[in-house]
Formats: C-alpha cells, structure tokens, sequence
C-alpha cells in the first residue's frame, strides 16, 4: 500500500481544521476545539499508519510547482525518510497531547476559536518543515511557523506584555532568516539544485572552496540561530513565555525550537564540507548551553526557569551538530521533547492550582498534588541526565562525542548547573511548606491535563533505551568510555548541591546579578536599536531637508528667479510692445535674408 | 509719361503719409490718408489694376476712412496736447525704424528680378471680367468664408457698441 | 524706366511710414490709422508683383485676388476695431495710449 494518501492526511488534517476554523466557527470555542482536537488525532493515526507501513524509506512525492527552466527550478515535494518519520510521530504524539491538555486549560478561555485554529495552523506548518524536501518550501513552512508562533504567543492580546513578546519572537527569527535565505541562494547558486537530493549529489561545487562552504554553512546557521534561540538571537524565548503554558510547552519546547537542529540535521551534508563552520556552531551552542544555565539559577518564575532550561539543552543539540554528532542531536532532540513537553504542561498544571501565580516563592509543598509532583518529577531527572531515565542516554551521546574538546568541561558544568536549578526549582515548588493561601488551597488537577502528563511521562523513561532509540534513529556504538559515569556523578552532585541550598528556604539565599539580569542582554539590544535608529534618523532627515530639500529649492528659487525677471517685460505700454515687436522682425529678417 | 505719373503719385503718397503721421489734428491726419489713399489708387492705376484701384477708393476711402472720421467726430477728439517725451521710447522706436529702412534698401539693392520693366500687355485688359472669373471659380471658398467673416464683424460691432443695459 | 524696384522701394517705405506712426503717436485713432497704411503698402507689393509676374500678355490675377480679400478683411477689421476702441473710451474717457496700462505686473 503506498504510504502517499497517508502522508497527505498527516500533513493536510491540520490545515482543514485551521481553513474550517478560519474561516466558519472562530466565534465559537467548543466547536473549534472539537475540529481540531479531531484533526490532530486523525493526524496522529495517520502518522502511525506511515511509520509501522513496510519498506518505507525515501519515496519522495514531487510535483513541479514553479518551473523556468532546468536550473530554476521550485517542486513542491515530500520526503519521508527515517529523520522525517522520525520527527513526525514525536511532532503528532506531542501535538496530540497537548491538544487534550488544551481543552482542559483553556476551557475559560474567550479566545478558544482562535487559540486552536493558530494550533492547527501551526501543526501544519511544523509537519511541513518535517516532510519538506527542498530549501524553498522548508523556508515557506519556517516562516509559518512563525507566524503560528507570533499569534499563539500574542494569544492574549489584550495585556500589553504578550504583543511586545510576540512581536520580538518575530524580529528575532527574521533577523536569522536574513542569513538562513542568503545561504539558501548560494547553495542553489553553487549547486544548480534547490532539492535537498539535488544539493547531495552536487556538494562537491561548494567544497571546491573551503570560504565558500564555510560562509553557506554558516548562512544555513543562522536560520537555526533565530528558530532555536542560539547566543546571540537567544533573547526571544523567556519573553515567548507570555503565551499560554501549552503553546510553551509545544511550539517553545518540544517542536518549534527543534525545527532548528532538524533543518541542520537534514543539511548536514552542506555542513561536513566545512570544518571551520563546524567549529563556530559547537562553539555557539556550548556558550548558549552554559550562559543559560547560567541565568537559570537565578529566575523566580517557573515558565522563565524552564524556558532557560530549554535554551540550554537547545545549546548541546547545536553543540552536538558541531562535534559531528547529528544522530546524538536528534536522539537528544526526541528525548527532550518528550520530557519538556511534560515538565512544562507540570507547571501549567501548578500554575492552574495556584490561580495563575507562577513565582515560585509563592509556592510550595505542592507535593500534594500528587499525579503532578510524580510527573513532574520524572520529567525534572530525565533533564538532568540521571541514570534510566531518557535523557541520561542522549545527553550522555552528546558529552562523549565532546570528549577532547574544551566543549567537554562546558557541557560538564553545564550538566551540574541543570542539575542545580531543577532541584532549586523542585524543592521550592513542591517540598516543604506552602508558602502562600493559594498554594494551600490547590488541588489536582482535571484528567485531561493530568492524563497527558502520565502519557508524556512515560517515554521520558523509556525513550533512551536502545531498541527503541534504534528504530527510531541508528546511533554510533559507544566505545567504552568513562564519561557516563562522570556526568551522573557531576549530576548527583547538582542535586545535592540544590539541596542543600534550598531545603526549607522562604526566600533565595544566593543573588548573582549578571545571572538575575539575563547578561543584560535586552538592555544591550535595546540600546543598540535605539542608537541604530537615530543614526538611521539623523542620516534620512539630512537626507530629506539638504540634498531632495536642495535641489527642490533650487527648482522653486529658478523659476521665481525667471518669472521675476520675464515679468519685467509686461510694462504695459503699447508702443513699448510694438517696438519689440519691429526689433523681433528685424532681427528675424536679417537672419533669414543675409 | 508713365514714369512722370509714377513719380508724381508716389511723391504725393508719401507726402501725405508723412502728414498722417506729423499732424496733431486727427482730422487732418484722416483727411492725409484719404489723400494718401487716393495716390495710392492712382498707382493701382499705372499698374494696370483697374478694378482694384477703383475698389481702393470705394471702399478704403470711401467707407473705412468715413468710418474713421466718424468715429473721431463721435468721441470728439481734442487736437493732441503736449506731453513729456520718452526718450528711451523715441530712440528705441527711432532704430527700429531705421534699421528697418536699411534692410529695405540692402534687400531691393540685390533683387535681381526687380529690376526689369514692365512687361508688355496684349489687347484691352479686360481686368474686371478676369478678377471676377477667378474669384467664383478659384477662389470661390475664400470668397464665402470672406462673407461670413463680415457677418460676424457685423455682429461683433453690434454688440461691442452696446450700451450696459440698466 | 520704372523698374519693380521703384515699386517695392515706395511700398516699404510707406510701410516704414505706418511703423513710425504706430510707434511714435499717442492717439489710439491716429495708431489704427497708421496700421491701415502698412497694410495698404503690402496691398501695392502684391498688385506690383502681379503685374511684373504676369505671362502671356496678362497680369497674374492672383496676387489681385489676395488684395481683393485683404482689403475687405481690412475694413472689416477696422469697424471691430473701432467699436472696441469706443467701448474702450466709454469705460475710460480716453485714447491717449499711455493712460490705458493696466495690464502690467
């Protein structure tokens, strides 16, 4: 059976719903969530039906769309190999969950309508990056994801912080696209192909200058740089917080921000041929791993605290595309969407119990939320990288493919810094005693938000093991080697560390500014705009009033000149008239006859 | 002898042309033209233009400069005082003038065709009979035209004399 | 003899006469009288030029008509122009030609 129709009902289930909900019943929530509830799961079996399918490897669906000739040429075409299916049945199972988490956590909600049809639009787009088998089309699907993002998280439009998040999410990602379609242009320049099939077999024309290749790989990078939130377009992702906790926990955890690694993972041939390119993208996303951390330890709202933590681990999967080690960043890629999917909906869950308070000194003893403090632990030491749980095997992959590199010590601290903020976190918002009214008035919570958390829960633990790793993603064997022991040690110190810290605290103990302040990041920025701006300013109005004002003026000045001095000549005399009138014949007869 | 007329006519034009142009009275000056005008028949005359001779008496003389003297009598016009002289009028008027009777005089020296004579005519010259065939057969369009043109003067002059009506 | 020459020389310097006139005299009447002088100069270059022109023992007839049509244009322009300067004189109570000025900047 050909595994087409299904791939077409994966991909197209979720634009119904958003072109149905678009267009006919944003006005009303229920009907809307019901829609795309419904094309959710029936992209989900569908996905399912793709991936068990026999022999499914590489049939690419290509229908030429613009067509000017051999070498400009655009299809539109699906591939559905391994990476493909792959992320599909993490992106479905995701999206499913956190669809029927939704339900529940926006029940209240006035703009229900438009919150699932952006969700629906937004499933289409990621699985369009998922299926996309050429640059151009991937970049179209990039951009919708955008879009999807820049509505979802300016879902609650009517404060004045979500439209300001919403808009610099936006910025941010453009400003990455700028670089990511110059490499898009120079890539099919240089191959004469915009297929990633095509590109494959022509790599050898970019290789043939070693500039070349880095500058295009680089290029190619810097759409990752804007998606995933990598040092220095990082500054996107706290404030995308704004937006409902399971548009975090999809688009800004488990999906979205993955596209990133994904696109590097589907390029990775573009990105071999050039070592220096290599160098800079481990050396970025070490630095993005450890500077949010870093500031991670220092954050008092939960969203803000998981939100840095997936800019960490966002900074190994980059670091681990670096190192050459594309099969750790997808297993890690997978691994992390599941169990950051499930932390997040955990504290959308804590954060519903506790009346919409997410500072988590106004928390505490929550552990009598019982479905939610057991989840959420799970979800807290797969992150950290303890033994048995996923992501101990993934992070561990990415470590040992450091190994020789300084990037190993990054990673390392890195891993006890996670360690150390997600005990912080744990401790102050489930241990102890409650700290305020609301938190000792909390409850569990309804079972379509608490029966995703078990859902996720689970492959959180089982997703590292091998056999299911393998079918999903063949990785290197391991040599043996010494550094699984050496980050579960460094990870058990972190949680010692945490806990000694803050076992029974009310208020932080430790004020490290710089981590507090973000680096200062967004002042920088904004400072840096604001300066560009003026310069901008001041260079247009100089522009405008002395070189166009200029020649206007000298425009007007001429002809007020010349009508000035042409006037003179109405001296209303008659025979002043008849004199000049003889003087012009004259001078018209002397010409004509001698 | 017909050398004697032309000079004796041409002196008396000019002549009176100049008074036209000298005289303070306008009625002296009208009654120099209508002088000057019949000169100037005179020399249609020598030239073998019957018909347009007499037509220059009829109507020039006989009907635009009545018409002159007419109007100079409705309006009753004072003989010209005095006023101040423009000298820069005078000198700029002066050479245009001048100039003007130079190129004249440079262009006629080097005409070749002006200088024969006249040429020799055959028979009666019956001009009126040759004026009028043309003129409804040739030039019968014009002809028209020429009569709506009066038409309309006729109007306009009706008009432009009117009095605001109160 | 009289050459075409003499008759060209006497019609120009009528014309020249009617120029001065029109330069030089202050009276409106006196200047539209001065005009009809320099078109009666172009009348006697045309009625010379037909009778030297002519072929075959007649005179070329043309140059007549085009006197024949100027002359009556001539008058009929010479009663329009009267009845403007009438009105001319009933709005302003003068034909000094330096009194009528206002059309300047």
């Amino acid at each position: 059976m050909s595994i087409v129709p299904l791939v077409l009902i994966v991909l197209f289930a979720p634009l119904a719903s958003a072109a149905l909900i678009a267009l006919f019943t944003k006005r009303s929530g229920t009907v809307s969530a019901g829609i795309s509830v419904a094309a959710v799961l029936i992209s989900l079996a569908a996905s399912i039906g793709v991936f068990l399918a026999p022999g499914s490897t590489t049939p690419a669906i290509q229908l030429p769309w613009l067509d000017f000739g051999a070498e400009f040429s655009i299809p539109i075409g699906f591939t559905v190999d391994q990476l493909s299916q792959t992320m599909m049945l993490v992106v479905t199972s995701v999206g499913t969950l956190i669809h029927l988490y939704s339900l529940a956590y926006m029940a209240d909600d006035d703009g229900k309508g438009r919150y699932f049809g952006a969700l629906s639009l937004f499933m289409f787009s990621m699985l369009g990056i998922v299926f996309a088998d050429n640059f151009v089309m991937m970049f179209i699907f990039w951009e919708l994801v955008g879009v999807s993002s820049y509505l979802l998280i300016g879902h609650w439009y009517h404060r004045s912080a979500p439209p300001a998040a919403a808009n610099k999410a936006f910025m941010a990602n453009r400003i990455g696209d700028f670089g990511f379609m110059l490499g898009i242009l120079l890539i099919w320049v240089t191959t004469h192909s915009i297929t990633f099939g095509g590109i494959a077999e022509n790599v050898s024309a970019l290789s043939a200058s070693s500039s070349l290749a880095t500058f295009a790989a680089l290029a190619i990078f810097c759409g990752t740089v804007g998606k995933s939130a990598q040092f220095p377009l990082h500054v996107w992702l706290p404030d995308a917080m704004e937006g409902p906790t399971p548009v975090s926990a999809l688009i800004h955890a488990a999906t979205m921000v993955a596209a990133g690694v994904y696109m590097l993972a589907r390029v990775f041939f573009v990105l071999e041929i050039a070592p220096c390119a290599m160098t800079v993208i481990s050396w970025i996303g070490g630095i993005t791993a450890l500077m949010a951390a870093l500031i991670a330890t220092q954050q008092n709202d939960i969203k803000r605290i998981l939100a840095y933590s997936t800019l960490s681990q966002l900074g190994y999967m980059v670091m681990a595309i670096g190192l050459v080690a594309k099969e750790a960043a997808m297993a890690h890629l997978i691994t992390h969407a599941f169990f950051k999917a499930l932390l997040f909906l955990g504290s959308g869950a804590v954060i519903y119990a506790c009346h919409h308070e997410q500072n988590i000194w106004k928390m505490g003893g929550l552990k009598k939320l019982p479905i939610t403090a057991a989840t959420f632990a799970i979800g807290t030491l797969a992150l950290m990288g303890i033994p048995f749980f996923s992501g101990f095997y993934t992070k561990d992959a990415i470590l040992i493919a450091a190994e020789g590199s300084p990037l190993y010590y990054v990673g390392l601290f890195a891993a006890f810094l996670t360690a150390f903020y997600m005990t912080r976190l744990y401790v102050v918002v489930f241990l102890g005693k409650t700290r305020t009214e609301e938190a000792a008035h909390a409850h569990e919570v309804p079972l379509l938000m608490s029966g995703p958390l078990v859902l996720l829960a689970i492959p959180s633990v089982i997703a590292g093991y091998g056999f299911f790793l393998h079918r999903l993603q063949p990785m290197h064997e391991h040599a043996a080697s010494h550094t699984p022991v050496i980050a579960s040690v460094t990870a058990i110190l972190g949680v010692l560390a945490g806990f000694i810290l803050y076992r029974g605290r009310d208020r932080d103990p430790l004020y490290i500014e710089p981590f507090a302040k973000k680096f200062w990041f967004d002042e920088l920025y904004a400072k840096l705009i604001a300066f560009t701006q003026d310069l901008l300013a001041t260079f247009s109005a100089f522009l405008d009033r002395w070189v166009i004002g200029f020649g206007t003026r000298i425009l007007a000045s001429a002809t007020w000149g010349a009508g000035f001095a042409l006037r003179l000549l109405q001296f209303g005399n008659l025979q002043g008239y008849a004199v000049l009138f003889g003087a012009g014949v004259i001078l018209l007869l002397y010409y004509v006859i001698f | 002898m017909s050398a004697i007329l032309f000079w004796v006519f041409s002196i008396l034009m000019l002549g009176f042309g100049l008074s036209v142009i000298l005289q303070r009275n306008p009625v002296a000056s009208a009654l120099s033209l209508v002088a000057s005008f019949l000169g100037l028949a005179a020399l249609y005359v020598t030239l073998n233009a019957y018909f347009i001779g007499i037509i220059q008496i009829l109507v020039y003389a006989g009907a635009v400069m009545v018409l002159f003297l007419f109007i100079i009598m409705l309006l009753d016009l004072k003989a010209e005082a005095r006023r101040k002289l423009n000298p820069a009028g005078l000198i700029g008027g002066g050479i245009v003038v001048f100039l003007f009777i130079t190129q004249l005089l440079a262009v006629l020296g080097r005409y070749g065709p002006g200088q024969r004579t006249l040429p020799p005519l055959e028979g009666r010259i019956d001009d009126v009979r040759e004026v009028g065939t043309m003129l409804f057969s040739n030039y019968n369009l014009p002809f028209q035209l020429v009569g709506v043109l009066i038409l309309v003067a006729t109007i306009g002059v009706v008009i432009l004399s009117k009095r605001e009506l109160k | 003899m009289v050459t075409l020459n003499h008759y060209l020389l006497v019609s120009g310097l009528l014309f020249a006469l009617g120029f001065a006139g029109v330069l030089f005299r202050r009276n409106l009447i006196i200047i539209f009288m001065s005009l009809e002088m320099m078109l009666n100069a172009a009348n006697l270059s045309l009625v010379a030029f037909s009778r030297f022109n002519g072929t075959n023992g007649l005179p070329d007839y043309n140059g007549q008509m085009l006197v024949f049509f100027i002359i009556t244009v001539a008058a009929a322009e010479v009663a329009v122009g009267l009845a403007i300067i009438v009105a001319l004189y009933r709005a302003r109570q003068t034909t000094h030609v330096e009194d009528i000025n206002t059309l300047k900047f």
